[in-house]
């Protein structure tokens, strides 16, 4: 177990790689609960969503989800989180965990609007069913057909015999289900999806597995390549910035960055030489250094080394040959297109 | 898990096979369950010189980098070259064929120092339940 922003979370319960694998080939079941959960309802809750997030929260249906950033001024990212638009004066926010307070008061600081925002984040547990027998798994538990929800839409049903938000979302870059249940429930809906997906060979992952899949999948996480120093541009996320849709916190600074061009990019690289770009460490262009690692290891599915780095943008282009510094020895790299990982649709 | 009786073994998860002048060393049973799968290793080229304490390589697994720490000093004779292909060695077989490196001792004082199989099966479970 390991101290991740207050709560004890296991980081693998058989093995990282078995756990990785179990996601990828059958089902893995995560307890991802200290992520945070904000509600804005009323009937100004659209006007202040639209003014706190970069993305179109107007273009959402009932039932819809999408990804968005929570910018700063300078539109650097304070978080990244999923909107969820449950009518069109209650939205459902997912955020990270250690930002859930300061998203929290960023949120009522840019509240000009008659719209009440809580904190809803100690009333939910969150557990993420992935993997391609997923489905499989989660309609048993539910009576609502589950494949009429696409990919990023919800439904609030009755699951696992309790009042659920279930949401085709995840982290992992397979198919799967987001579970929002009450927490006083968590243990038990639990057990039973353990239970609902022994046939499935479902596996309980921690959070090893959790970030090795969505690495593979080039998905952001926040804290390592985006901060509140990252623009939606620099990460690679423009395609979640509606800039046409009128003000928002950090337009101005993203259409000024825009105008001006990128001056780095947030980059995928597999290792050439033998090592492992992890973390932080420094990558090179002949003598001189153009930008550091930002998440780095073993793909397990793929058998490379691969990572994702802040780079110069003029070496983010596919096929550049770049060195990664591991422990003062440069070890050759090269920059490869994003996702890394892509499942096929069955 | 037992750890065998005739080698030695430090805190830092390190165990030594002495044979003659010659020690084998290796990471215990219990490092390769704490790091997980391990996928690559980094080795000191024989005839490096290696000293107690100190950091003569490395062992990754998916999810982190550690150290190896020299249990004695000495000089490197040979590594275990079979690890550059299957690190798994050292997770499937921590204490034979997950050998590190072989190492031409010193001062054998320095092995008598470690500790003995029963005290590190003790340290191991004491560090477990805290």
């Amino acid at each position: 177990m390991v101290d991740f922003g207050g709560w004890d979370m296991p980081v693998q319960y058989s093995g990282l790689v078995a756990e990785h694998e179990a996601v990828r080939q059958r089902a893995g079941l995560f307890d991802v609960s200290h992520m945070g959960q904000l509600e804005i309802t009323g009937p100004d809750a659209l006007d202040l969503v639209e003014r706190v997030s970069c993305n179109r929260a107007a273009s959402l249906k009932d039932g819809q989800a999408h990804y968005a950033g929570l910018l700063n001024e300078r539109g650097g990212f304070i978080d990244d989180m999923l909107v969820h638009r449950i009518s069109d004066e209650r939205y459902f926010l997912c955020v990270n965990a250690s930002n859930q307070d300061r998203d929290f008061e960023w949120i009522v600081d840019h509240n000009d609007f008659d719209a009440q925002v809580e904190n809803v984040g100690q009333d939910y547990a969150l557990l993420a069913i992935q993997g391609p027998r997923a489905r499989r798994i989660a309609q048993s538990l539910t009576d609502e057909d589950l494949d009429a929800i696409r990919y990023y839409w919800f439904v609030e049903c009755t699951f696992a015999g309790v009042p659920t938000i279930l949401a085709r979302t995840g982290y992992t870059g397979e198919d799967g289900f987001e579970a929002y249940v009450p927490a006083e429930d968590a243990a038990e809906v639990w057990s039973k999806i353990m239970q609902a997906g022994q046939d499935c060979e479902i596996a309980p992952c921690g959070l090893g597995a959790r970030n090795t899949l969505r690495l593979e999948a080039a998905m952001s996480l926040h804290g390592h390549e985006i901060d509140e120093n990252v623009t939606p541009w620099e990460a690679g996320l423009g395609r979640f910035v509606k800039l046409e849709k009128g003000d928002f916190v950090g337009r101005d600074a993203l259409v000024q960055q825009k105008d001006a061009g990128v001056e780095r990019k947030i980059t995928g690289f597999e290792m050439r030489g033998r090592g492992i770009g992890r973390d932080g460490y420094a990558v090179f262009a002949g003598d001189q250094q153009i930008g550091h690692v930002t998440s780095g290891g073993p793909a397990p599915s793929l058998n490379k080394n691969i990572g994702l780095a802040m780079l110069g943008a003029e070496h983010t282009g596919v096929g550049s040959s770049i060195e990664v510094e591991i422990r003062g020895r440069r070890v050759e790299a090269e920059t490869v297109k994003t996702p890394f990982y892509t499942r096929s649709k069955g | 898990m037992t750890y065998p009786a005739d080698y030695r073994y430090t805190k830092e998860h390190e165990w030594v096979m002495l044979e003659g002048d010659e020690a084998l060393i290796g990471i215990t049973h219990h490092a390769q369950d704490q790091l997980g799968d391990v996928v690559f290793v980094e080795l000191p080229q024989p005839a490096s010189k290696i000293s107690a304490g100190e950091s003569f390589g490395t062992v990754e697994s998916v999810k982190a980098v550690s150290d190896i720490y020299a249990p004695l000093s000495g000089e490197v004779v040979e590594t275990n070259d079979d690890l550059v292909d299957q690190p798994e060695k050292l997770n499937e077989s921590p204490h034979e064929a997950g050998w590190l490196v072989k190492v031409r001792i010193a001062d054998k004082a320095e092995f008598e120092k470690l500790m003995s199989a029963d005290d590190y099966t003790k340290y191991v479970a004491a560090e477990t339940e805290s």
